[in-house]
């Protein structure tokens, strides 16, 4: 190395506009495969509630799911959805948020106090509206809890992605391997956990939104 | 499927340096090593934290750095920086990963031990490091093998990826046929890491059945 320094800030100065470019792409590879996740994992976290002996196969595929390497997940994929495509990253991606979110689903609706629910059946509320307005507003806490989990990881994982031709800001690890050049790697690590961080706050952010009597209670319980 | 066939089917692919055996022998030894390594630094701090509630933030702040950093950067760089040739450049990210499930994991165990259990433990007239070894750590078993076999399959999955800085292993055939453009070696490649990956994965349920106590976690059998 030398004289040369770990980070050269005029690189950065110079690829603003190819930086933007890879950030928005990772953000978008990553939190699509999020939507998607939980909008998938909502029925099925509500069957394996409802029906008790799916749930166990139900994690079990789960788990077997997301202890999958991503880039071997990748590779298998690629004559499906060809190479270098968002579709190749985004449709494993979309399976490891669901693996983190059905049992998350299931947990926060299971921790709905039997009280409560009765309390509910009691007061004539029909089994939908039981649902929507009783027992997942309970289960929001632990669902976001999920959700936080599966969109950092996401934003992390997509730039293995790099290796099949699409990772987002993974691209700048490539890049400065095959330069052997510090600077893009050190700006990419930087602004994928910059931008895990900023997806993590909204979603604490969302939080407070959704369950403004939670306020510190929840704390406790944690 | 045709693919794999042509891959796995072919012997020259099962012998010699670059066959799938030794290949095969040669991901172990790093997931295997660097396991080992993040193994004898997380547990002892882990438990240590967990029992005495010293240093909790240290595993707070372990925990999400874990996840949002990018293992290929993180990869690329200290290699980049260290240069290659052996293969502790490689062991450095490899361990990093693994450090925090394993040390994550062994807190929360510990921590989430019942109160009460461990007042009878200390009313029966255990001491310190009995109790820790007697009471807490049998019960924070199934978390601890949790934060195991996370930290395995994560780091069978990162020395897929480490062959891109040259490193051996599995992750050959998947960088190597994609370089080539030689499919049938990539997919074969990616196949087998996943195989390794299910097999670890069982390794660790079997490994759980067998050293967790009946009582901790209520199976049948005991009463």
């Amino acid at each position: 190395m030398g004289e040369e320094p770990l980070v050269r800030w005029d690189w950065i100065g110079r690829n603003l506009p190819v930086l933007r470019e890879l950030l928005v792409d990772n953000a978008v590879m990553a939190l699509v495969p999020v939507l998607a996740g939980l909008l998938l994992a909502l029925p099925l976290g509500l069957a394996g509630v409802r029906w008790r002996r799916l749930y166990q196969p139900t994690v079990g595929v789960m788990n077997v799911v997301y202890s999958l390497p991503s880039l071997a997940v990748f590779i298998v994929l690629i004559p499906i959805t060809g190479l270098a495509t968002r579709l190749t990253v985004m449709v494993p991606l979309t399976f490891y948020a669901m693996a983190v979110l059905v049992p998350a689903v299931v947990d926060g609706l299971a921790a709905v106090p039997d009280h409560v629910r009765q309390s509910a059946v009691a007061m004539g509320f029909t089994p939908l509206r039981r649902l929507l307005q009783v027992e997942l507003p309970i289960a929001v806490p632990v669902v976001l809890a999920g959700l936080r989990v599966a969109t950092v990881s996401s934003v992390s994982l997509v730039s293995v992605g790099a290796l099949v031709g699409r990772g987002g800001l993974g691209y700048l690890f490539i890049d400065g391997w095959q330069r052997q050049f510090p600077t893009p790697i050190i700006v990419g690590i930087v602004l994928i956990v910059l931008l895990a961080g900023i997806a993590d706050l909204l979603l604490v952010g969302a939080q407070r939104l959704l369950t403004p009597w939670a306020g510190s209670r929840t704390r406790r319980r944690a | 499927m045709n693919w794999l066939i042509e891959f796995l089917g072919d012997p020259a692919n099962w012998t010699g340096a670059d066959g799938v055996p030794a290949r095969l022998l040669e991901h172990l030894e790093f997931a295997g090593l660097s396991l080992l390594l993040a193994m004898a630094v997380a547990v002892p701090l882990g438990l240590w934290i967990g029992h005495t509630g010293r240093g909790a933030l240290l595993v707070v702040l372990s925990a999400n750095a874990a996840r949002a950093l990018p293992t290929l950067g993180l990869l690329v760089l200290i290699v980049l920086l260290m240069g290659v040739g052996t293969i502790v450049p490689v062991l450095i990210p490899l361990v990093a990963l693994a450090v925090p499930p394993i040390l994550v994991n062994a807190y929360e165990g510990v921590r989430g031990v019942d109160p009460e259990l461990r007042d009878a433990a200390y009313g029966m007239g255990l001491r310190g490091r009995q109790v820790l070894f007697g009471v807490l750590v049998p019960v924070a078993l199934p978390l601890i093998l949790l934060g195991l076999r996370t930290a395995a399959i994560q780091v069978v999955a990162t020395a897929t990826v480490a062959a891109y800085v040259g490193l051996g292993g599995l992750g050959r055939y998947v960088i190597d046929g994609l370089a080539t453009q030689d499919y049938p070696r990539a997919v074969g490649g990616a196949v087998l890491v996943a195989g390794l990956a299910l097999a670890v994965q069982g390794l660790f349920a079997i490994l759980s059945r067998i050293s967790v106590s009946p009582g901790v976690s209520r199976r049948p059998g005991i009463r």
